[in-house]
């Protein structure tokens, strides 16, 4: 992989599991302008992130052009075990698709 | 008669099925992951993009707590935390009244998650930072001053 897109880390901690994930993204409202040449440079951002543990849906996001560049997320769900997976999906408004995994430590 | 029975059948079919997920609910934000609500996102006003949400009306709780620095010197990276102890969490919507666009973020939740969630938003400006979360079909709402020295929505 030439460029990570995501990093994602979860664990136990007594009995819920705690994950975290950043996701490399430029996150661009629409609304600035490129200070060289004037021109507006072009939305580009993250709209909907899909959370899913061992296939099941924890968590969805809708995010919208006010979420930071490169967005961090954390959150905590019941029900998991060590060694279960996390798997992070996400979409842009280009169409562009990225996804991470790991396993709950 | 030119629609034959079979397609009149199948669209009726549809139509009810339709109907009845909207009427249990299935429908909503969290539970299935419904189309990018693009007018919310876009409303230039809270109370656009609240009434976009179907958010419209919540009520100030203590059962809801916001979580962000008083003072953000880079409003580019604010960190906020909106966390609730009300079971039966279904979603988390952040919103910056000040922001271009108000409505920054919304998370639905599956039955096992935690009423708990941290993300990184822009500020334009010194503005509140309102937390509204549905809970048992109900909402509630919170907020907290963050005072921005440099904006992060402008260039």
């Amino acid at each position: 992989m030439a460029k990570k897109k995501m990093k994602i880390r979860a664990w136990m901690e007594d009995d819920r599991a705690n994950v975290k994930a950043i996701i490399f993204h430029p996150m661009e409202t629409g609304q600035r302008k490129d200070k060289a040449t004037g021109k507006p440079i072009p939305p580009h951002y993250i709209t909907e992130v899909t959370c899913t543990h061992n296939g099941d849906t924890v968590l969805t996001c809708l995010w919208g052009p006010g979420v930071s560049k490169n967005p961090f997320m954390s959150f905590r769900f019941r029900g998991a075990r060590k060694g279960d997976t996390i798997r992070i999906a996400w979409v842009d408004n280009k169409g562009n698709t990225g996804e991470g995994e790991t396993k709950i430590r | 008669m030119t629609v034959n029975r079979r397609t009149f059948l199948r669209a009726g079919m549809a139509a009810a099925t339709t109907a009845l997920a909207a009427g249990a609910g299935l429908l909503s934000p969290g539970r299935v992951l419904a189309a990018w609500p693009e007018q919310a996102f876009m409303a230039r006003s809270l109370d656009d993009a609240l009434a976009a949400m179907n958010l419209g009306g919540a009520r100030a709780s203590s059962e809801v707590t916001v979580e962000a620095p008083d003072i953000a010197e880079n409003g580019a990276v604010v960190s906020v935390t909106v966390t609730t102890r009300l079971p039966e969490v279904e979603s988390i919507t952040v919103l910056v009244p000040k922001n271009t666009m108000p409505l920054i973020s919304s998370y639905g939740f599956g039955p096992r998650t935690e009423g708990f969630i941290t993300g990184r938003i822009k500020m334009r400006e010194t503005s509140d930072v309102i937390g509204v979360v549905k809970a048992g079909g109900r909402l509630y709402m919170a907020k907290k001053p963050v005072k921005v020295t440099l904006g992060g929505c402008g260039g």
